[in-house]
């Protein structure tokens, strides 16, 4: 039976005398059907926070339940897709109400018209277990698994064969009579369920040096950048979204600007994916829900990115899932908290802020997936620390939570730093798991190599103190080596182009030959120094420093060629002088 | 209708500018009302809560005279509207819509919902088209582009007023036939500062192109959350159904969010950081996202929202989340007003996120962005040495830094220094080419060769700026 509203004040409801009212169960409010959840039940009471606008609604409009949590479909026609917070298609709203958006619109997450090219891989008699796959479908030059839900096995009774089908016909039948499309739904506050969560152990490399070399993050791994506004962390973002190595891309845009979003739907497609050549759009998809769509809304939508995210996993697939911004999300879960009159703990923020946050990130992970297969998401999640403040409560409990730290700091993107993350402040608690990794991959010596780059950044910050104080002719001359390398490391290493077609995405070979082209710098300067040479020989031999800056705009392939030249060209630099 | 007839007499408690009402449950949330007090004084009110016991109604003007007994409240309309019409062009209203230049209320052709719909993300188009503000400092560091909410950050006993009516007078679209409009929304100004701006754009002929909405700071404080939202409303209206480039400019914020923090405090609200309300940065998206440009349609919203940072801090909550929302910011700085120059704007840490996109070949011109990069670092390293001569007086310092602390003083008193002065972007660009001639060529390492080459020294500064 259809509940009554008792009450209402801003997104929240309070319905009176809904029969079957459950938990979290989806509700329509009132005459024009707008989407609510049932967040709190007492008595014959139940609390609803609604997803849309709620003005000009009446006490005692009818409240019907769906009797269904709040779901997202899953299923080929998500990618190159742009989403409101709770997966409904931007561009079917637009469709039905114009290009403001209207309420209580109903329209389908998945489209019931497209048809797919089905091609199974289960035969009849075949027993699936949940999460298996029976077929799959190509989605642009993604292959897209069909997967069975994971709570259903059974051994097929029927199959369709090879051919195109739209989402909603039956692909198989078990025997037990069960019926499978090519989509399924699944409540987005449970996580799916894996066989079992693996070591995060492999990197999850995103072209930027620093993140990769100093910082890094490991596929399954979550990761924070906080930064104050102005301080570039949508660009940090979009930037890792391009060019991390992941075979699908969830951009959830929570509480941002519409632009910038627009910003987004118009770049991605005109982007190049470094691995397929294919716009990147089509290995994206984006949920939005800018910072004037409904506030419920907003909280929801990190969840329905996580579980588009696992879904993909489950197919077996490296994820990586940007949330910008993560502030947005708990404040939005402050806003219904104050408005249900919950106690308030630390700035307003409820009490359960930090067992919500660390229950969303650790919803990421590399995993065996119940097929068997090895895949992952990893979360980066952006927050905006109020005035730039890190001891906020978002920033702390993010920070109690995250493997890796990428520290925005406004001052490097005033001196034009890009981009600009601070690297003292900056963490990851990855780096030892990866070890193994590296010194496999990338080279016996590279922890070293790494540490001995840290240490001479350092002692640069060191001594970068010491000349404010005094200028940097009372420093030794070894000191000043230590500070131009050093200035060398942050300027052509740290630093990088984001709009240089070369510079904006670095392998990690490139950036551990780049690497030791400092380090030999450093040494190569050193050994002069101590052989009697002056800081002025080294600042003299132009030719060499100039060499070693203009590494980054060299293109991966010619680069072994130029580092080689490089080296032969450190044997003679300074000595004519020296 | 037949509730509009309907009274409500079941008053029931007051407090602060909120009313209960008892049985008065099928009152629309959000609902706008006629509260009329034992003297027949109409007041116009809100709902913001409603529920089967009681409803909760905001009066928008003070509540003194209110009597339980013979207060009645009527229905007036089911949300807050505001009637448009091309004809609001020329105008001059006060916080709701009401017009104060005693001519006759416009004939509505619509009556609009003032809170909006947010534009779906998938018909926004990229804003790419650069407004002319006639300020080198804004046309040059910090362009404006067409589409975009780019805040003023200023403070109190600032020329932030100046520079709103400078903008509101000059500024314009490049090309040819583009209709173009000004809505000007004051929140809380004081009596001094609207006639200031009545005056202002009266005189300069402004007026005819602008539609005014003025609170008053001796008006009702609940007016100055609606005020912003009608202005947008007829924003949006003039954009997107009759094609003009409306420019909206909002002052002061710190005045609305002041309001926003007393209704909340009114409510008895769980107060955010400073006592202002938790659901601040939503209230203030809900405006300042109403900018943008749509696929398809002529117009565009830009917004210029001013606000005045309490203490001059740029970490107070106000400027804090409008910085997370806005595009950038132009940002007013103490210690050049107090050099006596004007607009007084450092563009150190201002910034414009959307200022790649308008400006360049076949926008403004082909060396816009190198010029203004190049401005940007001789400016920071010209400061820098003016700290370190602060220190060590400026016989440390070599020929070419002195360059640097010259072209600081230069750039400071002759570019950013305009006074009332409209300046095209063209003569913006060619003073910059004036100031980085006294460089010798090497030292504009962030302009290519082609760009030296074409405009090094071809520029004279006393044709350019007249003293």
């Amino acid at each position: 039976m259809a509940g009554k509203i008792k009450k209402i004040a801003g997104p929240a409801v309070i319905v009176e005398d809904l029969e079957g009212a459950k938990m979290n169960d989806i509700v329509r409010v009132g005459k024009e059907q707008l989407v609510g959840e049932i967040i709190r039940l007492d008595g014959n009471q139940c609390f609803v926070q609604v997803y849309e606008d709620t003005n000009g609604l009446c006490v005692g409009e009818e409240v019907i339940s769906t009797n269904l949590p709040l779901a997202v479909e899953l299923g080929p026609g998500m990618l190159n897709g742009v989403f409101d917070g709770i997966q409904r298609p931007l561009d079917k709203i637009r469709e039905a109400s114009g290009d403001f958006i209207a309420r209580g619109v109903n329209v389908k997450s998945l489209s019931r018209t497209q048809k797919w090219a089905f091609t199974p891989t289960s035969k009849v008699g075949d027993r699936v277990e949940g999460g298996s796959s029976i077929g799959h479908v190509p989605e642009f030059s993604f292959t897209h698994k069909i997967l069975v839900p994971p709570n259903i096995s059974g051994v097929i009774k029927s199959i369709k064969p090879a051919g195109d089908y739209t989402v909603d016909e039956v692909m198989a039948v078990l025997e037990d009579g069960t019926e499978l499309r090519m989509y399924h739904n699944w409540a987005v506050r449970r996580p799916r369920p894996v066989s079992r969560k693996l070591d995060p152990n492999l990197p999850f490399l995103t072209g930027m040096r620093i993140l990769d070399v100093l910082c890094p993050l490991t596929a399954g791994g979550t990761a924070a950048i906080p930064g104050p506004f102005g301080a570039g962390k949508t660009v940090t973002q979009q930037s890792v979204a391009k060019y991390g190595n992941a075979d699908v891309v969830v951009y959830v845009g929570c509480g941002e600007r519409g632009n910038e979003m627009t910003d987004v739907l118009v770049e991605f497609p005109e982007l190049e994916d470094p691995k397929t050549g294919k716009p990147l759009m089509e290995r994206t998809l984006l949920l939005a829900n800018t910072s004037n769509m409904p506030v419920a809304a907003r909280e929801a939508s990190l969840y329905c990115g996580i579980t588009l995210a696992e879904y993909f996993r489950d197919q077996g697939y490296a994820v990586s899932m940007m949330a910008d911004s993560t502030s947005r999300w708990a404040e939005a879960l402050r806003e219904i908290a104050s408005r249900l009159q919950e106690m308030p703990a630390e700035e307003g923020y409820p009490p359960y802020l930090s067992s919500r946050l660390s229950a969303f990130y650790e919803r990421a992970g590399r995993v065996t997936t119940l097929a068997g297969e090895t895949g992952s998401v990893s979360v980066i999640g952006a927050v905006s620390p109020a005035g730039g403040d890190f001891s906020e409560p978002v920033t702390q409990a993010t920070l109690r939570i995250t493997g890796a730290f990428w520290a925005l700091d406004a001052s490097l993107s005033r001196a034009r730093h890009f981009p600009a993350i601070n690297w003292a402040q900056s963490y990851s608690l990855f780096n030892r798991i990866l070890e193994p990794w590296y010194r496999e991959n990338i080279a016996k010596d590279y922890p070293e190599k790494r540490t001995a780059l840290i240490n001479l950044l350092q002692k640069e910050a060191a001594l970068q103190e010491v000349v404010q104080l005094v200028g940097p002719d009372a420093l030794a001359d070894n000191e000043r080596l230590s500070l131009e390398v050093g200035r060398i490391v942050r300027e052509d290493f740290l630093q990088q182009n984001g709009y240089d077609k070369v510079d904006a995405s670095c392998s990690m070979q490139k950036a551990y030959g780049m690497m030791n082209m400092m380090l030999e710098l450093y040494k190569a300067g050193d050994a002069m120094l101590s052989k009697g040479g002056a800081i002025t020989d080294f600042l003299g031999d132009a030719a060499t420093i100039e060499k070693v800056g203009r590494a980054r705009f060299v293109p991966e392939d010619e680069f072994p060629a130029y580092q080689a030249e490089y080296m032969k060209m450190l044997e003679t630099a300074f000595r004519a002088k020296a | 209708m037949s509730l509009l007839s309907k009274e409500y007499t079941a008053v029931d408690y007051v407090s602060g500018p909120l009313l209960f009402l008892k049985s008065a449950a099928d009152l629309p949330y959000g609902a706008i009302v006629d509260i009329t007090d034992g003297v027949k004084r109409v007041r116009g009110g809100q709902v913001i809560e409603v529920s089967d016991d009681y409803t909760v109604l905001q009066v928008f003007e003070e509540t003194s005279g209110l009597d339980l007994a013979k207060t009645t409240v009527s229905l007036v309309e089911d949300v807050a509207r505001l009637g448009v019409s091309k004809e609001m062009i020329g105008r001059r209203f006060n916080g709701i819509g009401k017009p104060i230049d005693g001519l006759p209320p416009v004939v509505a052709d619509k009556r609009l919902p003032i809170n909006g719909s947010a534009i779906n993300p998938v018909s926004r188009e990229k804003p790419e088209e650069f407004i002319q503000t006639g300020i080198s400092s804004i046309d040059v560091n910090i362009s404006l582009i067409r589409g975009q909410k780019l805040p003023i950050f200023s403070a109190s006993g600032l020329p932030h007023n100046d520079l709103a009516l400078q903008i509101a007078r000059q500024a314009k679209v490049l090309g040819e036939g583009e209709g173009f409009a000004v809505v000007f929304a004051a929140m809380g100004i004081t009596q001094r500062e609207a006639s200031q701006f009545v005056s202002g754009f009266e005189q300069t002929g402004a007026l005819a192109r602008s539609v005014l909405f003025l609170n008053q700071a001796d008006d009702p404080t609940v007016e100055r959350l609606l005020t912003p939202r009608m202005a947008l409303t007829a924003a949006e209206y003039l954009a997107f159904e009759h094609g003009y480039h409306v420019l909206v400019i909002l002052t002061d914020l710190t005045n609305y969010c002041e309001a926003l923090r007393e209704i909340g405090g009114a409510r008895e609200e769980i107060p955010g950081r400073r006592g202002y309300p938790g659901y601040m940065y939503t209230d203030l998206a809900s405006l300042y996202e109403r900018a943008g440009v749509i696929h398809g349609k002529p117009g565009s919203v830009t917004q210029i929202p001013i606000l005045s940072m309490p203490g001059d801090d740029i970490t107070h909550p106000i400027p804090d989340l409008t910085g997370y929302i806005t595009e950038g910011q132009i940002y007013v700085a103490r210690n050049l007003d107090s050099a006596g120059i004007y607009p007084p704007i450092n563009v150190q840490p201002s910034l414009s996120r959307l200022m790649n996109n308008g400006i360049g070949k076949g926008k403004t011109r082909v060396d816009h962005k190198e010029v203004a990069d190049q401005l940007f670092a001789s400016y920071a390293r010209g400061m820098d040495l003016r700290r370190l001569v602060a220190i060590t007086g400026e016989d440390a310092l070599t020929d070419n830094d002195k360059k640097y602390l010259r072209f600081a003083d230069g750039f400071e008193k002759t570019f950013i220094n305009q006074g009332q002065a409209n300046r095209s972007i063209e003569d913006s660009l060619n003073i910059a080419w004036a100031l980085l001639s006294e460089f010798p060529k090497s030292e504009l390492k962030r302009i290519r060769k082609e760009y030296i080459e074409t405009n090094y020294g071809t520029q004279k500064l006393s044709e350019l700026v007249t003293a």
